[in-house]
């Protein structure tokens, strides 16, 4: 590894613009005309809409524009979709209820949009939004997934029967039964996943703008896949053609998932342009953002895990109902069936597994992927389970995982999927060393001395990342292709553009991309440039999520190098009149290997621009395209320790100490994936301890903002220990496995087992907040 | 935020006469009344600013008689060395408000005039015993907190400061709402010339109180273990989805417990 | 409406905003100084912190015609020409930022903190003062990290400057 190379702890190149001010975002857009965009939303969770009367409106200062649902659907803008099609068991479709951008007779959660109001300021959109009448005749809501099952739940879409979308299976049901009837134990949990608002801290944006002269689009958006966005609103949407849309993705303030999926506001900000005749910009406030960003998690399960008499597990039977919220948003069925059922095996050896989802519509905000998406769910669910084994079992957490590790590779799970390497006990070994897990007993005693409860916890976690071979992914229902796509554009000069279709929001792309072009060719990475987030610019792309930008988007930018490389040692050999076989390239230069003889690396550059002297028939020119298709998912996977300090007196949790110990294969920039752990931790702590999303029985959001949803602060954390022990994964060009996640995977079901652990209960429900923690003390005491 | 008209006073004889312009309210540091004009909850017509009124500023110690201006921030009074000397718990309480940066704005008169049942002034200046002086009159703490967001000031009085004797002894324990950190109970005790006085905030159905119970087992013994035992009723509490009222009533004794022991110290 | 002029970042600037606009409104859409953020309506995530007459506030929490008359720093000034501050530059260097929205308002508390604490900072102070931000991205871990550097390089800065 050179100093900028792969391997290198490279400061960031985008940090310049971020830490002077001068990073831009979807707001600090301004175009000229533009005018500001307020929605009107729905204060209900479920109504009919029986008149909107916006002639007040209409009349208000600077009123541009009032727009409904009626026009836009005469206009002819379509339905939004969930693009990933689920069979339930009996063969029948998902059920899929109507989703109007703009609500016109019906609206199903409270922040439902109804009306757009175009005015000169932000300030007098609102007001005028203020002054739209809308006449309700309030229906019965249901927000808690298990209810809306009742016989006496409303029915909120006529699509879904009993708001049922799918039931839908995956594994040996007939297996997992006869080993549990034949298990020397069985150890049962109910196991509910808190719903979660994933909280970018750039709340989501769009500024539509329509130029009428060339009939043409342009919507800058905070979006994590601009190119899926406009595939999705011109295909789907009947926005724009795709050549008559540009969606622009400019610095993006974090998407943890959120931002994956197009919403409304972009679809109408782009039609109320060409409908008003000004460019028109929304902003979400925060309480907006709580109210219609796509929620996460939100999972009520049943568990049996099977032992045999040495403690093996001999089956696994999952029953889950998943809320989906009002609306099925774009991934929303995935999340709960193959990225999370399919990974119910963890990192252990089980024969049987059976799990069985409902997933179910709800008056509350749509539900999709969030940071990890569906595999905290399965590891939650697992590793608190395997804890819940060892208390049940008398056998130390450890020893138990261990026990039930899979040791060799490729290992083939009873759910679909094919594990190609890892090694777990490394993993386990060094968190526990890190963790002073030996030690943990005689710091249990000394804070029993000053009155407090200690309690210690790990979780064993695996995911699978490097979303995805489109085959596999096609053929389990899903409308996209998850390949992922590069262009590296050797300049004249010999600096480099490299176009992604991943897109950074936050992941530092400019930089480890960049370190990866240093380390074939040896160009500065200041002379490199990382090209994303614009469809205008990059070639078709898929985008940033499911830890993907690594293990797939670097390995489209490693095959089209390869290219580069051939075609680059092809015009050095014939300027050195050498042969092609013995060109390296070294120290930016291409050489003769044995030899002096070399050419510079900008002056190979330059001969193929000025094509004065080149191989016969090569044409000019050196730019290179690639598109990789993943043969298989990647396994990240590792073990977290967590150990917890309790005052029972308050029921406060201080996490005293946080071990991450993770397998994610070969590491571009070690400092970017270190910091992606410490995210992820936050946010699985945040999960854990401090985040709970409430709706009160009517469908009101009780936690629509920081005064009462509790996003974890600094003083609410600790500093982390992490490491990795890295196993390459086989399955792509560069071992890399792939780091977003893990952390948010990994680290709720640490801390619950370390909470549990501390008080001697055998569960506590999540956020596990101080007054949950002192009730779940006192309880003991009666 | 609705419009609205903006006037700064230049003296407090200024102010009043802007007071009665319209649906007018006072701003002084404006870290609540903003955020509630920001969501649109509240919607004043104008604004009378005081926050340049010099009369309005300064903390005065003269031995153990300590007059704090109104518009002194939280931040002076959480940094000024002789109310640190003369009453250290008032100074440690303004540096646990908010945060930094709301306690460079936030003022005391600001605070108090409000009366949020979760703000920690409303507990420090009952427990103190302490006098609201205002434009026309003097209140004592015991009358000035009426309720939820409601205090003794009429139409055209301006709290212009706040006077008190520093107490023997003194602390403020608080625990936070973790979302808002605010408090869900804050116990200021107060060791002064005529006993003991303890005054919760955060926890109270009609927002700030004293506690009899608290107070009476401190009476004879200000010791934290006096508190054993000590049982706080809970059908005056509030609950809401961070903490319950049962939850309130045990903070509140052990909040006065680790008051008491800081006081102590 | 009313007339508004202030120093931001050491230039005299003047304008006409609504008595209803906010500072950082007015920061952002009169005077095109994007760097600061909104990322909350409740005055708790600190992305919109800057310095007004000295002080880190809240600049969604203040009226623009509330600071007519002041002195403002925002991220843009911070820097002394091409030099990049000591915070800004420990930022950088211990990966204090991800997605960059939290890190104007974090820098300009840090800053803020850092002043306040010439004798110094410690891991549980710095955690405790960054209560008004809030960052998504990083676990507050490198961000602590990186103001505990840059109190560190300040000191040595203010002591080289006392010798």
């Amino acid at each position: 590894m050179g100093i900028e190379g792969v391997g290198a702890r490279v400061a960031r190149k985008e940090d310049k613009r971020f830490i002077t001010g001068a990073g831009r975002y979807v707001d600090d857009m301004v175009v000229p005309g533009m005018k500001h965009a307020a929605f009107v939303r729905s204060p209900h969770a479920h109504a009919e809409i029986k008149k909107i009367d916006i002639k007040k409106a209409q009349a208000m200062p600077g009123v541009i524009g009032v727009l409904t649902g009626e026009e836009l659907k005469a206009d002819g803008i379509g339905n939004l979709i969930c693009g990933w099609m689920i069979h339930s068991k009996d063969g029948s479709p998902m059920k899929m209820g109507a989703w109007s951008p703009l609500a016109f007779d019906r609206v199903r959660y409270v922040g439902d949009a109804v009306v757009i109001v175009v005015a000169e300021t932000k300030s007098q959109a609102r007001d005028a939004a203020e002054a739209v009448d809308i006449t309700y005749k309030e229906l019965k809501a249901v927000v808690d997934a298990p209810k809306a099952l009742e016989r006496s739940a409303p029915q909120i879409h006529p699509e879904a029967e009993g708001n049922l979308i799918f039931d839908w299976e995956l594994g040996d049901s007939m297996a997992t039964n006869a080993a549990i009837k034949a298990a020397a134990h069985v150890t049962r949990m109910k196991i509910v996943n808190n719903r979660l608002v994933p909280n970018a801290m750039e709340p989501r944006a769009a500024l539509g703008y329509y130029d009428k002269a060339e009939d043409h689009y342009t919507c800058w958006t905070t979006s994590q896949n601009p190119h899926l966005a406009r595939l999705v609103m011109s295909a789907f949407y009947n926005v724009a053609p795709e050549n008559k849309l540009r969606v622009i993705a400019p610095d993006v303030g974090g998407g943890f998932g959120s931002k994956i999926y197009i919403y409304p506001e972009e679809i109408i900000c782009l039609w109320a342009s060409k409908k008003t005749g000004v460019p028109v910009k929304w902003v979400a406030d925060r309480t907006e953002s709580f109210l219609t960003d796509a929620h996460g998690r939100d999972h009520v399960s049943t568990v049996e895990m099977a032992f045999d008499k040495d403690n093996r597990i001999t089956g696994l039977k999952v029953d889950t109902i998943a809320n989906l919220g009002a609306y099925m948003s774009l991934f929303s069925s995935c999340v709960p069936t193959y990225l999370y059922a399919t990974l119910l095996s963890g990192q252990y050896d089980i024969p049987a597994i059976h799990a069985n989802v409902r997933a179910v519509y709800t008056n509350t905000a749509p539900v999709d992927a969030y940071r990890g998406a569906g595999r905290p769910e399965a590891t939650y669910l697992l590793e608190r389970t395997m804890e819940t084994a060892a208390r049940e079992l008398g056998v130390s957490p450890a020893e138990l995982r261990r026990k039930n590790f899979i040791t060799s590779f490729p290992h083939q799970t009873p759910v679909i999927m094919n594990y190609d390497a890892g090694d777990y006990a490394a993993s386990l070994d060094a968190a526990m060393t890190a963790a002073d897990y030996a030690g943990f007993a005689q710091r249990k005693a000394a804070a029993k001395a000053k009155g407090k409860l200690r309690g210690i916890g790990m979780s064993c976690y695996i995911e699978a990342c490097g979303l995805a071979p489109s085959a596999a992914v096609g053929s389990l229902g899903a409308g996209i292709g998850l390949w992922e796509s590069a262009e590296v554009r050797v300049n004249a000069a010999g600096t480099i553009e490299v176009l992604t279709g991943s897109h950074s929001h936050g992941q530092g792309h400019e930089t480890t991309f960049a370190q990866l072009v240093n380390q074939r060719f040896g160009v500065p990475i200041d002379s490199v440039s990382i090209v994303h987030g614009d469809t205008d610019k990059v070639q078709m792309g898929m985008g940033t999520y499911g830890s993907r930008s690594g293990a797939v988007g670097m390995s489209a930018i490693v095959k089209a190098l390869d290219k580069v490389e051939a075609k680059a040692k092809k015009i050095a050999a014939h300027l050195l009149e050498a042969d092609e076989g013995d060109i390296v390239i070294e120290n930016g230069a291409l050489k003769v290997t044995g030899t002096d003889r070399q050419v510079p690396w900008f002056q190979m550059a330059l001969a193929a621009y000025t094509a004065h002297n080149l191989p016969d028939s090569m044409e000019p020119g050196l730019k290179e395209t690639a598109f990789y298709d993943p043969s298989n998912f990647t396994f990240p996977a590792g073990c977290y320790v967590c150990e917890v300090e309790i005052d029972p007196e308050t029921g406060v949790t201080e996490i005293v100490q946080f071990v991450a110990a993770d397998d994610f294969g070969n590491i571009i920039n070690p400092m970017i994936v270190e910091g992606q752990v410490h995210g992820g931790v936050a946010q699985g702590i945040g999960q854990a301890l401090l985040e709970g999303t409430r709706y009160d029985a009517s469908g009101q959001l009780l936690t629509a903002s920081y005064m009462d949803y509790t996003m974890p602060r600094a003083d609410d954390l600790p500093s982390f220990k992490v490491s990795t022990s890295n196993t390459p994964c086989p399955g792509n060009p560069l071992g890399i496995k792939g780091c977003g996640e893990a952390g948010a995977i990994g680290s709720p079901p640490a801390v619950i087992n370390a909470i549990t652990d501390a008080i001697g209960i055998t569960d506590i429900a999540m956020p596990a907040s101080p007054s949950t923690v002192w009730a779940a003390i006192r309880a003991t005491k009666h | 935020m609705y419009s609205v008209n903006y006037h700064r006073a230049a003296s407090v004889a200024d102010a009043v006469k802007l007071l009665e312009t319209g649906d007018a309210k006072l701003l002084s540091g404006g870290m609540t009344l903003i955020p509630a004009m920001k969501t649109r909850l509240a919607a004043p017509s104008d604004l009378v600013d005081l926050s340049h009124i010099e009369e309005l500023k300064g903390i005065e110690v003269a031995g153990s008689a300590i007059t704090i201006r109104a518009s002194t921030t939280h931040y002076d009074v959480a940094r000024d060395e002789r109310l640190k000397t003369a009453c250290p718990a008032l100074a440690r309480m303004a540096s646990l408000i908010g945060d930094p940066a709301v306690r460079y704005k936030g003022t005391i008169g600001g605070s108090i005039a409000n009366n949020d049942p979760a703000a920690d002034y409303p507990a420090a200046l009952l427990a103190l015993d302490a006098t609201i002086v205002t434009n026309k009159r003097e209140i004592a703490a015991d009358a000035f907190f009426t309720g939820l967001f409601e205090t003794a000031l009429e139409d055209g009085e301006i709290v212009t400061a706040v006077t008190f004797t520093a107490p023997a002894k003194a602390a403020y324990e608080k625990f936070r709402n973790p979302a808002s950190r605010y408090a869900i109970v804050g116990v200021f005790v107060a060791k002064g010339a005529d006993g003991i006085r303890v005054a919760v905030t955060g926890a109270g159905d009609n927002g700030v109180f004293r506690s009899k119970e608290i107070e009476a087992a401190l009476a004879t013994n200000f010791d934290a273990a006096a508190l054993n035992g000590v049982k706080v009723p809970a059908n005056e509490l509030m609950t809401d989805i961070h903490a319950s009222a049962d939850y309130r009533a045990n903070l509140i004794v052990v909040m006065a417990k680790r008051a008491v022991a800081a006081a102590n110290a | 409406m009313s007339d508004i002029s202030l120093t931001v970042n050491g230039k005299r600037v003047s304008g006409t905003a609504e008595d209803r606009t906010l500072l950082v409104h007015f920061l952002r859409e009169n005077l095109g100084l994007t760097g600061t953020h909104v990322g909350c309506d409740t005055s708790q995530c600190g992305a919109c912190v800057i310095h007004v007459d000295g002080k880190a506030v809240k600049s969604c929490t203040m009226l623009a015609v509330q600071a007519s008359g002041s002195n403002v720093v925002t991220i843009e000034g911070l820097a002394d020409g091409a030099d990049l501050h000591p915070v800004q530059a420990a930022f950088k260097e211990h990966h204090g930022l991800q997605c960059g929205f939290c890190t104007p308002g974090m820098i300009m508390t840090a800053t803020d903190m850092i002043n306040r604490h010439p004798e110094g900072l410690n891991e549980a102070t710095v955690r405790a003062e960054l209560e008004g931000n809030i960052c998504r991205c990083t676990g507050y871990h490198n961000i602590v990290k990186a103001i505990l550097a840059a109190s560190e390089t300040m000191s040595k800065g203010r002591a080289r400057q006392a010798a």
